[in-house]
């Protein structure tokens, strides 16, 4: 989840997720570089007292200032686009979710086997119990196996709606009428926790999303109780 | 054949990979398995066959396909309002 004050990602939970996170270190880095070097140009551009009136070209400092972006561009492009493919990578999901955006909860259904479904609403600031995150918390969590491959597939009832965890590296636009296709893989056990991203009224911001990655055992536990109390 | 289909949905785990689908929008993979189910119940006990090979395509269809989804359109075939061509 995000802390206060923070600067950064949050923890990645995914290994797509982690890829993002190096490549951003990448890209950042070479921003920061780039924005030093051109700082301190301006700094001794406007300190210094030499003058000269007669420069008419300078073809080395040309040749360096042109061949230098275009290799720094090429640097941030190619694993910018080895991370698209790497998302876009062909997948065999081991289970399927269905997350349905409604004004203003989120519905889960598992239906691969039985057919499971069940809403997700925010616990309300007066409910929390001490420990719990405020805004963050629903009362019934989206429950899978850690270490499987999962297809979810976003969709809304009514207005637009966007499905995100960002520890995961997934978002997904929830629209009427149309199944998206998102998949990932949690790395470790955990609560992983998102908001909705697409402005769907009065309560969007209090219709957050949980993901519980447990052990497969836990979650046949979990399945076959949620299915009896259905 | 009926064989290996009785294989793959024994060991059916969730809607696999369909290369016909390979984009974000899964919308037509859900509706086509929905259709493809209900033409093969079809064609198959028009014809006095076993219809047990038409359960692949509503396993998938049932992975895939909103619940609300589905009992709308079982419910406009029910009243035969049912709008794609089966």
């Amino acid at each position: 989840m995000a802390h206060p004050s923070q600067l950064g990602f949050q923890d990645a939970a995914s290994p797509v997720m982690e890829e993002l996170l190096h490549f951003h270190d990448h890209a950042l880095m070479i921003v920061f570089l780039i924005s030093t070097l051109v700082l301190y140009i301006i700094v001794a551009m406007v300190t210094t007292k030499l003058t000269n009136k007669f420069i008419l070209d300078s073809q080395e400092i040309e040749i360096i200032w042109t061949l230098l972006p275009a290799i720094i561009l090429i640097l941030i492009a190619l694993p910018s686009l080895r991370i698209l493919y790497l998302m876009d990578e062909i997948n065999d999901p081991h289970l399927t979710i269905k997350a349905m955006g409604h004004q203003w909860y989120w519905s889960y259904e598992y239906t691969d086997y039985e057919d499971l479904g069940f809403d997700s609403y925010m616990v309300p600031t007066q409910d929390l119990t001490p420990g719990q995150f405020r805004l963050l918390e629903t009362d019934h969590r989206m429950v899978i196996p850690v270490e499987s491959p999962i297809r979810v597939l976003v969709s809304a009832e009514d207005v637009l709606h966007s499905w995100a965890v960002p520890s995961l590296g997934v978002k997904m636009d929830a629209v009427p009428g149309r199944l998206n296709q998102t998949a990932f893989i949690t790395s470790r056990p955990g609560v992983f926790y998102g908001q909705c991203s697409e402005i769907c009224g009065a309560n969007h911001s209090f219709m957050p999303i949980v993901v519980e990655a447990v052990p497969l055992e836990h979650f046949e536990n979990w399945s076959f109780i949620m299915l009896q109390d259905a | 054949m009926s064989e290996t289909i009785e294989e793959k949905i024994k060991t059916y785990r969730t809607a696999p990979f369909d290369a016909r689908f390979p984009n974000t929008n899964q919308t037509r993979n859900c509706y086509q398995n929905y259709l493809d189910f209900h033409r093969c119940n079809k064609a198959l006990s028009s014809k006095g066959q076993d219809v047990a090979p038409c359960q692949w395509y509503q396993r998938v269809y049932k992975s895939l396909c909103p619940m609300g989804w589905v009992s709308k359109w079982d419910e406009q075939i029910e009243n035969g309002n049912f709008p794609g061509k089966i």
